[in-house]
C-alpha cells in the first residue's frame, strides 16, 4: 500500500505537462520601449505562473539546481508555486539566493538552470528564471519577508565592494550572527547591478529594496570608501578588527582595442557611456549636471558581443540614436551575450555588424569621431578560447559613419586592493588568486570572488563565488582553522 | 555627507575648504585628490588635495570657480555639507632626495604644487619655488610656499604684483644661470605644464606634471579619464595623475577636456538663471512687503 514517491501536488500528468507551450513574458511592445527606460518585460501574472510552474517534471535528479552557481532548488519552489504558495516559494530562493528579483532577471538561464532542463530535449525548457522573477516581485508586493533573527557570533567580517558577489556574502553571514560591513567605492550601492545594467533590464528600485531589506537584516555599509586607497585591507583586519575580508571589487579597468583614433571625442568605453547614465543620470542632463554627448539623431556603434555591448547600444537607441549598430567579429553564434537580450535587441532595430571589426577610427581633423574604418572577418580554426577565430578578409574594408562609438570588449584587473595587500596572490593577468572551492586567497583570513578573481563573467557566477566565500569563512570564524 | 569646517576665500573666486574627512585625512600623500559630489543630482569632479591633518581628521582643498560645479562649490560656507568626498585617490608624487627641485604652480595650481614642494622639502631637497598668477589678487598660498622653499619667486602676467611675466621666464632664467636643476614638478594649466615641458625637453631635465582630465570614478573603472602617454592610453586615476612631462601629448588632453564645452556653457547659463531668478522672486517679495510695512508705521 505504502509508497516511498512523494505524491505531486501537480495536477497535470506528467505526459501532458509537454503539450503545454512555455508560458510567453508579456513585454513591452518593441517599437514602443526603443524609446523609454521602462522594464522591457512586465512579469507574469500569478495565473501564468501557476500555468508555468505546471510544466515541471519534477526530474527525481534535479539537473536544473545541479547547474546553478548558487544551487536553488528549483523543484521544490516550482512546487510551491504549483501548490499556490508564492511567499513559500519566495522563502525558498532565498535559502540560496539573496538576490532573487535580480537573478530572475539578469541571470543567462541558458547556460544554467534551463539550459540544463529536461523539457528541452524535446520542447521549450521551463521558465525558471520568469518564475523565479515573479515569486521575487509577488514577495516585494505582500512587503513581507522574513528577517532571521540569530544570535550573535561576535566575529566581524569587511566585504569590500556591493556588487552582486559582496552582497551575497553580506546576506549568507549576516544570516549566520556574524557582524557584516560593507564597504563601497561609489556613492551608490549595488556595484554593477547600478552603474552597469541599465534600468529597462533591472530597475534600481529593486536594488534599492534588497539593499534596504539587507540593511534590515543588520547589515551595514559605507559608501566613498576605495579599499586601498581609503583604507587597506591590512588596516581592516589590524586596526578596525575585522577578523575577515572578502575582496569582490569586481571587472576593473576597461580594455581598449589599441587602435589608432581611440582618444577622440566621441569614442567611449562601454563602463564610461554606461556610468554616466545609470550611475549619472547624464541623460537627464541638464536636472541632473553629468553630461554625455547628445546622441539624437547620431549614428552610434557598440564594439563587442556580451551583455554590456547590448546594455550599451540598446540605451544609446533609448536615447535618440538613428542608427545603432553592434559590430562583433564573431558570428551569433560565438555572441557570449544573454539569448533573450539578443533577441530583444534585433526586436528593437539594433543593426548587428557580425564578423566585422574596427581597424581604427577617424576623425573629423579636430579630434570629433566621423568614422570607424571597419574589416570584415572570416572564421578559421577554434582559438585558445575554444572558439573559432575570426580573421581579416583582405579588401574587405569599409568606413562606418559614426558620431560615438563604445568599446565594450572586456576588461582587465584594477590593481588597487593587489597592490596595496602585502601577500595577496595574483596571478598572471593580475587576477587576485582564490580557492575555487573555499574562495580564500594566500593571505589568511582574506577571501576574494567575483570578476576580480575570474576576469568579466556574470551576477550569478559571482554570487555562486559569494556563496562559496560565506560558507568558507564561516567555517574559518568556526573553527580558526586556515 | 562630509561637514566643512572652515571656509575661506584666498582670493576673487578661489576658496579653500577644511572638510571633516577622518578616513582620507589618515591616508593623504602629496599629489593626491579626492571625488566629490556636492548634492544629489551632482557631477563628481576630481579635485586635488592641498594639505591634511591626521590628528584633526579633515583635509584641504583649494577651489577655482570655473564651471557650475565649482561655482556652486565656492558659494557654500562653514557648516555647509558635501555629499560625497572620496579618496585619496591617485598615485602620490614619488617623493625623494633628488637634490634641486623646482616646484612651479601655475594659478589655483599652486595649492596642489604646495604639498609637493613641502614633502620634497622635507626630504632633503633644495626647493626653489616658481608662483605665477594672472594678477596680483590671485597669487595665493605665498606664505605657506615661502616656508617650504629655499627661495620663491613670483610672477604676475600684468605685473601689478613681483615681477611681470610668466612662470617659464624665471625657470628659462634658472636654466640659463646655469642652475643645477635635477627635477622639476609643474602644476598649473594645461599650457603651462605643455611650455614647461617644452622647455626642460630640450634641456633633459626631468619633469613632472599633474593632470586633470575629466573624470568619473576616479579608481579606473570608467577609463574617462585616458591621457595619452608616448603614444599609449594610460587612466590618469590609477596610472596618474602625475606624469613624465616629456612624453605626455598635451594636444590630446586639451582635446578631451574639451569634450562636454557645450554642455557646460549650458548648464552654468541655467544655473545662472535659477540664481537670478531666485534673486528677482527675492526682490519681489521684499518688494511686495515694503508697501504693507509702510501700511502699518501709517496706522
Amino acid at each position: 500500500m505504502s509508497t516511498t514517491a512523494k505524491k505531486s501536488v501537480n495536477p497535470l500528468p506528467l505526459k501532458e505537462r509537454m503539450k503545454v507551450p512555455r508560458q510567453l513574458m508579456p513585454e513591452q511592445a518593441a517599437d514602443e520601449r526603443a524609446h523609454n527606460f521602462t522594464e522591457v518585460n512586465l512579469g507574469y501574472s500569478p495565473e501564468l505562473a501557476q500555468q508555468e510552474a505546471r510544466r515541471c517534471l519534477e526530474c527525481a535528479k534535479p539537473t536544473c539546481t545541479d547547474n546553478c552557481p548558487v544551487g536553488v532548488k528549483v523543484k521544490e519552489f516550482v512546487e510551491l508555486i504549483v501548490v499556490g504558495d508564492f511567499l513559500g516559494a519566495a522563502a525558498k530562493i532565498r535559502e540560496d539566493n539573496v538576490l532573487p528579483a535580480v537573478t530572475g532577471r539578469v541571470c543567462p538561464q541558458e547556460d544554467h538552470c534551463e539550459g540544463k532542463c529536461l523539457l528541452s530535449k524535446k520542447v521549450k525548457p521551463l521558465g525558471i528564471g520568469y518564475l523565479e522573477r515573479f515569486v521575487a516581485d509577488y514577495e516585494k508586493r505582500m512587503g513581507t519577508h522574513v528577517v532571521p533573527n540569530v544570535p550573535p557570533t561576535g566575529k566581524k567580517i569587511a566585504v569590500v565592494g556591493s556588487g552582486p558577489s559582496g552582497l551575497t556574502v553580506a546576506g549568507d553571514l549576516i544570516q549566520k550572527g556574524h557582524k557584516v560591513r560593507v564597504f563601497e567605492a561609489l556613492h551608490e550601492l549595488g556595484g554593477v547591478l547600478v552603474y552597469g545594467i541599465p534600468e529597462f533590464r533591472l530597475p534600481k528600485q529593486i536594488i534599492r529594496e534588497q539593499l534596504d531589506y539587507m540593511r534590515e537584516m543588520g547589515v551595514e555599509f559605507e559608501t566613498d570608501v576605495v579599499v586601498g586607497r581609503t583604507v587597506t585591507v591590512d588596516e581592516l583586519m589590524e586596526e578596525e578588527g575585522y577578523d575577515a575580508v572578502y575582496i569582490g571589487t569586481g571587472a576593473g579597468l576597461p580594455q581598449f582595442m589599441n587602435i589608432p583614433g581611440e582618444h577622440f571625442n566621441g569614442v567611449y568605453s562601454a563602463n564610461e557611456f554606461l556610468t554616466r547614465i545609470n550611475l549619472m543620470k547624464a541623460y537627464k542632463f541638464p536636472t541632473y549636471d553629468e553630461p554625455m554627448l547628445d546622441l539624437q539623431g547620431r549614428d552610434v556603434a557598440v564594439i563587442g558581443g556580451g551583455n554590456t555591448a547590448l546594455d550599451a547600444i540598446r540605451s544609446a537607441l533609448r536615447l535618440g540614436a538613428r542608427k545603432a549598430y553592434v559590430i562583433y567579429r564573431r558570428s551569433d553564434a560565438e555572441m557570449p551575450a544573454r539569448a533573450e537580450e539578443v533577441h530583444h535587441a534585433r526586436q528593437e532595430g539594433i543593426d548587428f555588424q557580425m564578423l566585422t571589426a574596427p581597424v581604427e577610427f577617424l576623425s573629423d581633423g579636430k579630434g570629433w569621431l566621423t568614422a570607424a574604418r571597419c574589416v570584415r572577418m572570416e572564421l578559421g580554426e577554434p582559438d585558445a578560447s575554444g572558439r573559432r577565430r575570426p580573421v581579416p578578409k583582405l579588401g574587405s574594408e569599409f568606413d562606418l559613419s559614426l558620431s560615438v562609438a563604445i568599446i565594450a570588449i572586456g576588461t582587465s584587473a584594477n590593481p588597487i586592493v593587489q597592490s596595496t595587500t602585502p601577500g595577496l596572490g595574483t596571478n598572471k593577468r593580475g587576477y587576485i588568486q582564490a580557492s575555487e572551492e573555499t574562495q580564500r586567497t594566500t593571505r589568511k583570513g582574506v577571501f576574494a570572488g567575483g570578476d576580480i578573481v575570474t576576469g568579466s563573467a556574470t551576477v550569478i557566477l559571482a554570487m555562486g563565488a559569494g556563496r562559496r566565500a560565506a560558507k568558507s569563512i564561516h567555517e574559518y570564524l568556526t573553527t580558526g582553522e586556515w | 555627507m562630509f561637514k566643512i569646517i572652515d571656509a575661506q576665500l584666498l582670493a576673487p573666486g578661489i576658496k579653500r575648504f577644511v572638510i571633516e574627512a577622518p578616513r582620507i585625512a589618515r591616508k593623504q600623500r602629496p599629489g593626491q585628490f579626492v571625488i566629490l559630489r556636492i548634492y544629489e543630482e551632482g557631477e563628481r569632479i576630481p579635485v586635488t588635495i592641498e594639505n591634511s591633518d591626521p590628528e584633526r581628521g579633515t583635509v584641504s582643498i583649494v577651489v577655482q570657480s570655473a564651471g557650475k560645479t565649482t561655482q556652486l562649490l565656492n558659494s557654500l560656507n562653514t557648516g555647509d555639507t558635501i555629499l560625497d568626498v572620496v579618496g585619496p585617490l591617485g598615485k602620490p608624487s614619488e617623493i625623494a632626495n633628488y637634490g634641486t627641485v623646482v616646484v612651479v604652480g601655475g594659478g589655483v595650481g599652486t595649492a596642489m604644487a604646495y604639498p609637493t614642494a613641502a614633502a620634497l622639502k622635507r626630504a632633503g631637497n633644495r626647493v626653489i619655488s616658481i608662483v605665477g598668477a594672472r594678477n596680483k589678487e590671485l597669487v595665493i598660498l605665498e606664505p605657506e610656499m615661502r616656508a617650504v622653499s629655499d627661495s620663491v619667486m613670483i610672477t604676475t602676467d600684468d605685473g601689478s604684483y613681483a615681477d611681470k611675466g610668466f612662470v617659464t621666464d624665471k625657470l628659462r632664467q634658472l636654466i640659463q644661470n646655469g642652475t643645477r636643476i635635477d627635477l622639476v614638478v609643474a602644476v598649473g594649466p594645461i599650457v603651462m605644464m605643455k611650455a614647461i615641458a617644452d622647455m626642460t625637453r630640450k634641456e633633459n631635465i626631468h619633469t613632472v606634471v599633474s593632470l586633470n582630465p575629466i573624470m568619473i570614478d576616479g579608481t579606473g573603472m570608467c577609463g574617462g579619464c585616458r591621457v595619452l602617454i608616448d603614444g599609449k592610453s594610460e587612466f590618469a586615476c590609477v596610472d596618474g595623475p602625475e606624469f613624465d612631462a616629456h612624453r605626455v601629448d598635451f594636444a590630446v588632453l586639451v582635446q578631451r577636456n574639451s569634450m562636454y564645452r557645450n554642455a557646460e556653457q549650458r548648464s552654468l547659463a541655467e544655473f545662472h538663471r535659477c540664481k537670478t531668478d531666485a534673486a528677482t522672486r527675492e526682490l519681489e517679495t521684499t518688494a511686495a512687503a515694503v508697501p504693507a510695512a509702510r501700511q502699518g508705521e501709517q496706522r
